[in-house]
């Protein structure tokens, strides 16, 4: 379970404190999927990079006691001037996991082939998307932080991510960020809104999709 | 120009080749330390995604990294020089490795203030390398307490390097020099800076932002 209780974050800015989550509770119990609706810069993957330890929260506190991914993202987590494989190594070492009986999963997930031995900073976005995607199936965590990775890359990709992800991992948590609306609808069975700071909560996606196209 | 300066003025009867290692091996530890960690947190934001890695972990391991290149050096120079008979082996070789501890005890605790003081304000970086080089010929590399007139001696001994140099030196050389140091000033000076760099580094971790 992961429980968000009375999260605020803000960031110094020139223009003085801006408070991006403003008391924010949430409940993520095993094997629940969330999809989180928001526009760009509304604090969603703020929620996200809270939620996984990365950052700390200015006030309020984060509890975890089921095993939490990075921010599966366009971007981060990676190391850019060491390849594909010290990477996988590394993360897998900060995880406590056996990087050697993952690199063939990583390998063969991953389809970057030669490239796995190139330094990360080569990547292009897809590649990135893909050796992120693979390595973070290859620790097996409780929940899966996704934010808006699975937008990105070519169909392929896209489909084996639904097929790794929604079928061989479906008994996993998730917390969705996309903005592919259909995607949510079909995985998710709770749905947040984050607007002006603050969390609304739905159980149907389209109150939610309304309240969000209503509001924001 | 410093191999000049030393062999006119040192004038005295100890062996140049190990004054020089000594000296200049010193210098390395606690210069380059925070030379490391200035700006050490940029480069690995990314990898502030990942709950498990904090900003301690990329000054920790730089500062390893740091140490331990800097007493290769120092340790495989000193063995290759006392191999070809240029330097003879050290007197007490267990106060040499303290006065070792003590300028890396001196050189970490500094690098882990202005690394985190390096993230709040560039201009730690800007300041840190001119006075580096300022501190270089001050820092007892070049020099002994004991070859300065006694009213600069007590200015000199206000750099807690000094002390760190003198006491390797007085193990190294033994009886042959005259060191002058106090453990305790300079042990009050890198716990006074390792306190204030570990509150610095708390405050920074509270603020990063994983990119």
């Amino acid at each position: 379970m992961i429980c968000m209780r009375n999260v605020v974050k803000q960031y110094q800015t020139r223009h003085g404190e801006v408070t991006v989550l403003d008391h924010v509770n949430l409940i993520i119990r095993h094997g629940e999927k969330i999809g989180i609706l928001g526009r760009n810069g509304s604090g969603k993957s703020t929620m996200i990079r809270l939620i996984s330890g990365g950052e700390q929260p200015t006030s309020g506190s984060i509890e975890r006691s089921m095993s939490v991914s990075w921010p599966l993202a366009f971007s981060g987590a990676f190391q850019g001037t060491l390849t594909g494989l010290d990477n996988l190594r590394f993360i897998c070492r900060i995880y406590g996991v056996n990087a050697n009986s993952r690199i063939e999963y990583v390998q063969d997930f991953s389809e970057l082939g030669k490239y796995l031995y190139e330094p990360v900073k080569t990547y292009s976005s897809g590649m990135r998307a893909r050796l992120a995607f693979a390595i973070s199936m290859a620790v097996d965590f409780d929940c899966f932080l996704i934010d808006e990775i699975i937008a990105v890359g070519d169909s392929r990709f896209h489909e084996r991510c639904q097929r790794e992800l929604f079928e061989k991992r479906k008994e996993k948590a998730m917390i969705i960020v996309s903005h592919d609306i259909q995607n949510i609808r079909e995985q998710c069975e709770r749905f947040c809104v984050v607007h002006e700071g603050k969390l609304f909560q739905f159980f149907n996606i389209d109150i939610a999709y309304n309240f969000y196209k209503d509001n924001c | 120009m410093l191999w000049t300066f030393m062999k006119s003025n040192h004038g005295s009867s100890i062996p140049i080749v190990a004054f020089a290692v000594t000296g200049y091996s010193s210098v390395l530890l606690w210069r380059n330390m925070p030379a490391r960690t200035i700006g050490a947190v940029e480069p690995n934001l990314s990898l502030m995604y990942h709950r498990n890695v904090k900003i301690i972990d990329v000054f920790a391991a730089r500062l390893l990294l740091e140490a331990a290149g800097a007493t290769t050096s120092f340790f495989v120079l000193s063995i290759l020089w006392i191999s070809i008979g240029w330097m003879q082996p050290p007197q007490d070789i267990l106060k040499v490795l303290f006065g070792w501890f003590m300028i890396a005890w001196f050189g970490a605790s500094l690098a882990l203030l202005l690394g985190s003081l390096s993230e709040r304000s560039e201009v730690v970086d800007k300041i840190w390398h001119p006075t580096a080089y300022l501190l270089f010929p001050l820092s007892g590399a070049a020099f002994m307490v004991d070859f300065l007139p006694q009213s600069v001696q007590k200015y000199i001994l206000v750099l807690p390097m000094v002390h760190g140099v003198e006491i390797l030196r007085e193990g190294y050389f033994g009886s042959l020099v005259h060191a002058h140091y106090d453990i305790l000033y300079m042990a009050t000076v890198c716990l006074v800076l390792t306190i204030l760099a570990f509150a610095q580094e708390r405050h920074i971790s509270k603020k990063v932002i994983p990119e």
